[in-house]
């Protein structure tokens, strides 16, 4: 009885991670064969050429495409920590009147449906010049990664114990100083694993960068991908789409696997205590 | 992907520096200049466009002329006329098939896609939750499908459920489970599946995760008192885990909710142009900047907006969702 318990459970510990994986697996043996291989369904590599890759990273859009993606999550990134770790100071460090008030409405905002301020953001863009450039993007992408970084920073930052900030006020420290001499050194922790939660997230975003680009050259990676086609729908590129494909989700997987304790936790910032 | 802030910040471990009070008021001052930069960013970023959304709803804006938008109140929503031989017309985005339609997909697909996704997380995380061998293993392994993009994961399942060279319907004709190949991201019948498949796989894990860190904060003693008194453990599930995992589930459900309700990218690449799929905020894009319909796409941006924050307002009230962390 307890060996056939312990074979189910291992059974359904098989199909998760079966699942999970087995479609990540496939892309890559896709994005590795070519020619009429592609139309044959194999569970295993038949054939190892990288001739898709090569056309991926040789086409005349695809590289500046993923330049685009790296340099506008990275802007955002930066300029989102920038903002958060002062706010979130002020937020978890300092007792003043409309704090939780102040606090809900940030959570509100990273709930907004994008829709919602779609069109506004569209006048906005257009009015200051920005549309089909990778500022388009920065700028709006700070909706959804400013309201998140600022309250994981805040949730950590308010964990951190009072006495060595009493230490350094005793010592005569402005506020700014604290920040920067007390909490910086102990928060980079936190400050990677949001950073690269807000990273992930301004990498993979969709609907704002593919409304505030135009040209083929101006896309980011989500939409080079998505609009990726081929005269009809009989075709579509699969083996060089799959090629694309792999090339912009190995870095992330790599990363999430060496931070996972980290990311873990960040999502689930500040524990479930409901 | 999407991030959930679990608990607010509990004032617990706050700075509460009841010293001089000029020391106070310095710190009063430096928390607002160090709130401003943030606070500046979202007005512009965010309360700004909202309003402008909202306002464009009540005018005949169109995508080439903005700034010469006309006022023209509720006819967007709603415009009743009648004719001179009596009959009444309705126009409008509430008298628009299309509009409720796409409300009700965005329901289904909400409902069903968090329902499955709660379920499978968890399973998943009692699975992660259990002491065994390669565990570790297992929880890199869930985090694939969380840190594939959706446009990759679309286009991957596209591959994957293509009609005619798919893996999938070569392995259900092979198990005798389907008659004929189907094509699942084009077919009516099948459209909401294939959105749902993906969705589930894409997001599970992210519940997954957040029901374990909930499980993990549930003391150890009571499983060994229920083993102990011979409780079976089903029964356990139900009366001891269940009611102390709510909750971190409770939250969790919500914010899948919310960024269910609001999908976009999945089915605008999955299942481009297909009726049966087409959400609110499909169909709101597509009004905006496809039909030159601008104002009328606004109008259905806002209505998503409200409903959403409808939502909202009574699961916290009715659920007693509390987000402060128990303060």
């Amino acid at each position: 009885m307890a060996i056939i318990k312990k074979a189910l459970f291992y059974l359904l510990v098989l199909v998760i991670v079966v699942v999970s994986v087995f479609p990540f697996y496939y892309a890559i043996i896709t994005s590795l064969k070519t020619g009429t291989a592609l139309f044959r369904v194999d569970f295993w590599p038949t054939q190892i050429s990288f001739d898709n890759y090569t056309s991926v990273l040789t086409s005349r859009n695809f590289p500046r495409n993923v330049l685009n993606s790296l340099f506008v999550s990275a802007s955002v990134v930066i300029l989102a920590l920038l903002f958060a770790v002062t706010a979130a100071f002020a937020l978890s460090r300092v007792r003043f009147r409309g704090r939780s008030l102040l606090l809900l409405t940030v959570l509100a905002v990273s709930m907004f449906p994008q829709i919602a301020v779609l069109a506004g953001l569209f006048e906005l863009v257009r009015g200051m010049g920005l549309y089909n450039t990778p500022f388009a993007l920065i700028f709006s992408y700070t909706i959804f990664t400013l309201p998140f970084t600022v309250w994981v920073l805040t949730t950590f930052m308010r964990d951190l114990p009072v006495e060595i900030e009493e230490a350094a006020i005793v010592d005569g420290a402005t506020p700014w100083v604290i920040i920067t001499k007390v909490f910086m050194p102990l928060m980079w922790p936190a400050l990677v694993t949001t950073g690269l939660l807000a990273f992930i997230a301004a990498w993979n975003e969709f609907l704002f960068a593919l409304t505030f680009t135009s040209s083929e050259v101006q896309r980011t990676v989500p939409v080079a991908i998505g609009l990726l086609s081929g005269a009809s729908q009989y075709e579509i590129p699969w083996g060089v789409l799959m090629a694309a494909s792999v090339i912009v989700t190995v870095p992330l997987v790599v990363l999430v696997l060496i931070f996972q304790r980290k990311i873990v936790a960040g999502l689930t910032a500040g524990g479930v205590k409901g | 992907m999407t991030t959930v802030p679990m608990s607010g910040p509990s004032g617990a471990a706050a700075a509460d520096l009841t010293g001089r009070s000029d020391l106070q008021r310095q710190r009063l001052r430096a928390a607002w200049m160090f709130l401003a930069p943030m606070l500046i960013a979202l007005a512009i970023v965010a309360g700004w466009p909202l309003v402008r959304t909202i306002y464009f709803s009540f005018t005949n804006a169109s995508l080439n002329n903005l700034s010469g938008a006309e006022w023209i109140g509720f006819d967007n929503y709603l415009q009743i006329r009648t004719l001179s031989s009596g009959r009444v017309l309705y126009r409008g985005l509430l008298a628009d098939p299309a509009w409720w339609a796409a409300v009700w997909n965005t329901i289904r697909f909400a409902v069903l896609s968090v329902a499955f996704e709660t379920v499978f997380g968890m399973i998943v995380a009692l699975v992660l939750n259990a002491n065994f061998r390669g565990r570790a293993l297992v929880r890199a392994a869930i985090l694939i499908p969380w840190a594939i993009p959706t446009i990759v994961s679309a286009k991957m399942w596209q591959w994957m459920l293509n009609d005619q060279f798919g893996i999938i319907n070569e392995i259900a004709l092979n198990l005798g489970l389907i008659s004929q190949k189907i094509a699942w991201t084009a077919s009516p019948d099948t459209a909401m599946i294939a959105v749902l498949i993906v969705d589930v796989w894409k997001t599970t894990p992210f519940m997954a995760l957040l029901i374990l860190a909930g499980l993990q904060m549930i003391p150890g003693d009571i499983y060994e008192a229920a083993k102990i008194d011979g409780v079976h453990p089903i029964k356990v599930f139900w009366k001891v885990t269940l009611p102390l995992v709510r909750p971190a589930l409770m939250v969790a459900v919500i914010f899948r909710m919310l960024d269910a309700l609001r999908i976009f990218d999945l089915i605008y690449v999955l299942t481009p142009n297909n009726a049966q799929t087409k959400t609110m905020s499909v169909l709101a894009r597509e009004n905006l900047f496809d039909f030159d319909k601008f104002a009328y796409g606004s109008a259905a941006s806002t209505m998503l907006f409200l409903i959403i924050a409808v939502i909202t307002i009574v699961y916290v009230v009715v659920g007693r969702v509390n987000f402060e962390g128990g303060r």
